[in-house]
């Protein structure tokens, strides 16, 4: 097995909130909890949950636009989080980002060919020549015309500003790309097309995507391997088809059997969760599930589960082996 | 490595768009075709043109500014020649705008003293607003204690009335132009300072800064590529609405008998003379006067209209 191209080793990262007449927090969300996994060279990793569940925080402590409160982050060799931020910017290089929203993620006032052609400025001496002449075939690559260069954002479509996100990330070569939702706000149709877009370029250039979304159909046709993240934490972990086919905890479980299945004759088993999300500033003692969970016990409640291999690849943040939830 | 060509889970329609999505090239590739938006010019040039009383202002403003540059040589009479055949001689054919106790044709140094006027007021603007943006960014990028220094010396200066300001200034570096400039140029520091820092701070926690750091810009890149721009807006507009003020406060400050010397054809500066000949001679005031209001509302009336236009609720 060769090197992981990114290790995220338990790391933690809580916001503080409200301020008391010192100055102190009154509070803090907890954010991302006693995350680790790894990602390797030319795999998909994908992170899945639901809307605040820590993804986007833990891509963002990744690029080292934040940084943890605790555990270590380590890129291609590097301890990202032990760098400054003069100390990542080369690294930046190697790891770029596809933001979620295609609409706020280009400033407005620059052309599309200088928002493409701007990690190249900052990271190497090609020429200004050299530099269009490597955004026109960027242009082409993700579908558009050099025409295109000439443009403002604002006269694309959404599809197609991500498009324009997608060739800045590549400008590069990067070995990484943190994809942040990419597709989450386009239409339909459009996704596919992105989400087409995104692995051929991954055959051509042999990259490695950490894929973030909420989308589990986008996920499953995209990923090699998949964490299901729910309050911060980690929950499970498998290679795509393992996940699909036995997934182990019951938040999975229950996840997998909400996605819609486009054919109105299949009669399909709903397992609906009871109650809320709890407020990640006062999240639960012991498994963070354990609120919703219908198999609680007194030791979910009590003791925080260890994350575990259930098979090989397949790991699992639950005390009990073979939970299946009731239809 | 999963078996990932299927698009068995794919959100939506399937095969027929996987395939037309195929190898990136999609029907965006023939760019030529798209419908090209409207420049942002010329949206905003349309906008604009729809206020008439903010044109009518630009109008008047570059009028004024074509009688700085090419007045003191169009004049019918040397602004500082004495005629003691006509003095204090109200509107007549010879002087459409009268003379003054001295016999100089008034119309002849209003139109001379555009040049000082407008250029005092220009030039205490133009020195006030870079100072003020120049702190207004390092306060708003770097935050912290820096940025409550600054914000903390701004509010003390804003405690004063600006001419007051402006007054304690010139009183302290003595009389003149050009220290008046200076006068008028320190109380516009504090405003703009708060202006840009308040429009760096909204800019700041746009996504495409995140996306600039992301990609490895340098700070001064992220500050001066990409937040600064943002801000020109803001900028733009508050200067415009200052020069107005400026030339008032200047004015004031040369009526006070603090800016120009008695001898030069400074609005301010021959409102204040003529003050004594009210009563006999009103047209010595009344045209300085109405030169110094007019050219004020014009400014005013253009800032309005520029802060209108680009207010993107407004439209």
């Amino acid at each position: 097995m060769s090197e992981p191209l990114l290790s995220v080793q338990d790391v933690s990262k809580r916001f503080p909130v409200g301020k008391s007449l010192l100055g102190r927090p009154t509070g803090y969300v907890h954010a991302v909890n006693d995350v680790s996994f790894d990602v390797m060279p030319g795999e998909t990793f994908s992170l899945v949950g639901e809307s605040g569940c820590g993804k986007s925080t833990t891509s963002r402590l990744i690029d080292h636009l934040i940084t943890p409160d605790e555990g270590r982050i380590f890129f291609d060799g590097d301890e990202v989080t032990a760098l400054s931020e003069r100390q990542m910017r080369p690294l930046r290089a190697k790891m770029q980002m596809v933001f979620q929203d295609p609409y706020g993620s280009l400033n407005p006032r620059m052309k599309v060919q200088d928002i493409i052609g701007e990690p190249l400025l900052v990271h190497t001496r090609m020429s200004a020549g050299e530099r269009l002449k490597r955004v026109h075939e960027l242009l082409g690559t993700v579908g558009l015309s050099p025409a295109h260069g000439e443009r403002y954002p604002h006269e694309f479509s959404g599809g197609q500003r991500q498009r324009i996100g997608i060739a800045r990330a590549l400008s590069v070569q990067p070995k990484l790309i943190i994809a942040d939702e990419p597709v989450s706000a386009l239409d339909v149709s459009i996704q596919a097309q992105v989400l087409n877009l995104l692995r051929d370029l991954q055959e051509h250039y042999e990259l490695t995507y950490l894929f973030i979304s909420h989308d589990l159909s986008v996920v499953e046709m995209i990923s090699d391997r998949i964490a299901v993240m729910y309050l911060g934490t980690i929950m499970e972990m498998a290679p795509n088809e393992e996940l699909y086919a036995r997934p182990c905890h019951p938040y999975t479980q229950a996840l997998l059997s909400a996605v819609p299945v486009p054919d109105p004759k299949s009669k399909r088993r709903h397992v609906l969760i009871e109650g809320d999300l709890p407020s990640p500033m006062n999240p639960p003692t012991g498994c963070p599930f354990h609120t919703r969970c219908p198999h609680c016990t007194e030791r979910c409640v009590k003791e925080f589960p260890k994350m575990r291999e259930v098979s090989p690849g397949h790991r699992l943040r639950c005390h009990y082996d073979g939970l299946q939830l009731p239809a | 490595m999963a078996e990932k060509t299927k698009l068995k889970g794919a959100p939506g329609e399937g095969d027929a768009t996987a395939a037309t999505a195929g190898a990136g090239a999609s029907e965006f590739a023939r760019g030529e075709e798209l419908p090209r938006a409207q420049s942002p010019a010329r949206q905003f040039l349309k906008k604009f043109l729809r206020r008439k009383t903010a044109v009518a202002g630009f109008v008047f403003i570059v009028l004024m500014l074509v009688i700085a540059v090419i007045g003191p040589s169009v004049v019918p009479y040397d602004p500082n020649q004495y005629d003691y055949s006509a003095l204090l001689s109200g509107p007549t054919a010879a002087h459409i705008w009268g003379t003054d106790e001295f016999g100089r044709d008034v119309f002849s140094r209003l139109v001379a003293g555009t040049q000082l006027s407008l250029g005092t007021a220009l030039t205490a603007s133009v020195i006030g607003t870079a100072a003020g943006v120049v702190f207004g960014l390092i306060a708003g990028f770097c935050g912290g204690l820096v940025d409550a220094f600054i914000m903390r010396v701004c509010d003390v200066m804003f405690a004063f009335p600006g001419i007051l300001l402006a007054i304690a200034v010139v009183a302290i570096i003595g009389p003149g132009l050009t220290n008046v400039m200076i006068g008028v140029a320190v109380f516009t520091v504090p405003s703009f300072a708060r202006i840009i820092r308040g429009a760096v701070l909204e800019v700041r926690s746009e996504l495409y800064v995140e996306a600039a750091r992301s990609v490895g810009c340098s700070s001064r890149r992220i500050m001066f590529v990409h937040i600064l721009p943002g801000t020109m807006q803001a900028l733009i507009v508050n200067f415009t609405m200052n020069v107005g003020g400026a030339i008032l406060s200047a004015s004031s400050l040369s009526f006070l008998g603090f800016g120009a010397s008695v001898t030069q054809p400074e609005w301010g500066a021959m409102l204040s003379q003529s003050r004594n000949y009210l009563a006999t001679a009103p047209h010595l005031v009344l045209f300085p006067g109405l030169l110094i209001f007019l050219t004020v509302l014009a400014f005013n009336l253009f800032g309005d209209g520029l802060r209108d236009t680009l207010d993107p609720k407004l439209n």
